[in-house]
């Protein structure tokens, strides 16, 4: 029992508290909302990489979508909170869905490179549709809205609160995620990843399986990218950029992608290593840059997947 | 019409940068199983070299010598770096790498030689319009035309003719099966990933004159190189040339009567591609399914 939810437990009671204690340790509450955001987007782009074996280098695309479907909804639709969120995870997920037919298909080197043009696409419809998305400057003039529940007012434009109303998304988005990797659909997903071949003999149409993961990970993925844009009220075309999606990718590989709350340690210490590095010096690209050479030469089974062979050894 | 010309001609000279990129990405693609991430900066080292060897080698001299110096920086890269990923069959791990060096070679251009554009000196010989009525053909640009062609037809004598070109279209059908028979796999895939990276150095300096001189200018490149591969089909030559200079005249033509699209209309051939036809254009049937 402790065993089994233990760490899950003492996880919940460090974000349920992190408002009170995360200024001692030199962070800001943005930083954390930050960290639970790219967290979310990380492990629902996990659900297609480590668990179904998808390599997307795409989902920026994904999680940029989000952004402008929540920016857009507050400035030309309705002030409304929800309502951005749901606009904006529609519009990510409807994509991802209609796209996964082009991948579904595909293994290894060709996936990802189909992934990473499409992500491209979007970009550049962001950026030459100018009047309505602002364009290369991005879209700003929004802001997001206090919810109202019955006579009681939750203002999340206060950041700690809305670092609760993040909170809550992350932890249903969480709780959905661990259910359907219980399922037999997460069960059929990692056996796609182990043996594709082998999995089409037993007679699962393997091609239908990839689809749904690529549709339910860009559509938690755009998710994350609602509440992106709702925590700084402004996004911009570099949240759809591939080099976006190749952080995203990074920061999983950095915790392990093997691994549920993998892609979180990899955020957590990306997300952190990042805002440093880029107050401390110009060159923090050429940093980040060696960071990942140094990840995929010495650690490609990533910090938790280091930690467990240690255990099991 | 002459507008329509002009733009089209432009397109044909961007679509020549692309198709000499994504020669080079489809060469690595299919022997090294690499996506090279960081193509777009040997790009970058080629035409800077170029530029900063120019004055005491000239024009010809730095348009030889760029290339080269690309070239053999992706022999180190390749030695040191990706060379000891092949054991690892996922291909994440290369992107990855690829990635990471995309970037480091992007900032220490922008820390070396300044973020500012810098323009590539073109004998004045080859600026001067060819004709009167057609003004925007100037010899520069028959230049690249004509280098595009040599390096094409070219690489296409030493992969039908030589021991090299032999070993390395066998090494992409079935490489253990080469390796068997006693060809030295890891110093072939080095010189195929040498190859791949005198290309982009080529497909740089020859651009460095048309468009300047910037640090993004090879990511600004490379995405679209990258379609030009799927559009093409993955795993053939041909294709990735055809589809480079397809996306690149049908991006020149949209300029003209639509120039907000001309990006995005790579990216629609590529999804219409997908759709009718997913293999790509020349590519193999059940290749990477």
């Amino acid at each position: 029992m402790m065993r089994r939810y233990g760490p899950t437990a003492l996880l919940a009671v460090l974000l349920v508290t992190l408002p009170l204690w995360l200024p001692y340790v030199g962070g800001y509450s943005a930083l954390g909302t930050k960290i639970l955001i790219y967290g979310l987007a990380t492990m629902a782009l996990n659900l297609l990489l480590g668990f179904t074996g998808g390599l997307s280098f795409g989902h920026a695309a994904y999680f940029g979508l989000g952004a402008y479907g929540a920016g857009m909804t507050l400035k030309y639709i309705a002030p409304s909170t929800p309502l951005a969120i749901i606009v904006g995870t529609l519009v990510g997920g409807l994509a991802a869905t209609l796209l996964g037919p082009l991948v579904m298909r595909r293994r290894g080197i060709y996936f990802a490179m189909i992934t990473i043009a499409i992500g491209q696409l979007f970009y550049f419809l962001i950026v030459r549709w100018n009047n309505v998305t602002g364009g290369e400057d991005g879209l700003s003039g929004f802001q997001r809205q206090p919810l109202h529940f019955g006579n009681w007012v939750f203002d999340v434009r206060n950041e700690t609160k809305y670092y609760y109303l993040v909170l809550v998304c992350f932890a249903v988005a969480v709780y959905i995620m661990r259910k359907l990797l219980a399922s037999p659909l997460g069960h059929t997903w990692v056996a796609i990843r182990e043996n594709q071949r082998r999995a089409r003999f037993l007679g699962v149409r393997t091609d239908l399986y990839v689809w749904a993961a690529f549709a339910i990970s860009g559509t938690l993925t755009a998710l994350a990218g609602t509440l992106n844009a709702m925590l700084f009220n402004f996004t911009s075309p570099q949240d759809l950029h591939w080099i976006l999606s190749g952080n995203f990718v990074i920061m999983i590989v950095l915790g392990g992608m093997r691994n549920f709350w993998g892609p979180l340690i990899g955020v957590i210490i990306f997300v952190v290593a990042q805002d440093y590095l880029s107050s401390l010096t110009d060159n923090w690209m050429t940093l980040i840059g060696l960071l990942f050479v140094l990840i995929v030469l010495l650690f490609p089974k990533g910090i938790l997947g280091m930690l467990q062979r240690r255990r099991s050894a | 019409m002459q507008l329509l010309l002009f733009n089209a001609f432009n397109g044909l000279i961007q679509g020549a940068f692309y198709a000499l990129m994504a020669l080079g990405l489809a060469l690595i693609l299919s022997l090294n199983s690499v996506i090279n991430m960081a193509h777009g900066g040997f790009l970058v080292i080629g035409a800077y070299l170029a530029y900063t060897l120019s004055p005491w080698l000239g024009f010809w001299g730095a348009l030889v010598a760029g290339p080269l110096c690309a070239a053999a920086i992706g022999l180190v890269v390749e030695r040191v770096l990706i060379r000891p990923l092949y054991k690892r069959p996922d291909p994440l791990y290369t992107l990855l790498l690829t990635f990471g060096l995309a970037l480091i070679i992007e900032d220490m251009t922008r820390r070396i030689w300044g973020s500012q554009g810098l323009p590539f000196q073109v004998p004045d010989v080859l600026n001067s319009p060819v004709s009167s009525v057609f003004f925007f053909i100037t010899g520069y640009r028959l230049l690249v035309v004509a280098i595009t062609v040599v390096a094409v037809v070219g690489l296409y004598l030493v992969l039908r003719h030589t021991r090299l070109g032999i070993r390395i279209r066998a090494g992409t059908l079935d490489l253990e099966t080469v390796s068997v028979l006693g060809v030295n796999i890891y110093r072939l895939r080095a010189l195929n990933f040498a190859i791949g990276c005198l290309l982009a150095g080529l497909a740089g300096v020859l651009a460095a004159g048309v468009l300047g001189l910037t640090p993004p200018m090879g990511s600004s490149l490379i995405m679209p190189s990258f379609v030009a591969v799927i559009v093409g089909g993955v795993g053939s030559l041909v294709g990735s040339i055809l589809g480079g200079l397809l996306i690149g005249v049908a991006a020149g033509i949209t300029t003209t009567y639509f120039p907000a699209a001309s990006e995005a209309v790579i990216y629609l051939i590529m999804l219409i591609v997908l759709v009718v036809r997913p293999r790509g254009l020349l590519g193999q049937e059940g290749l990477f399914e």
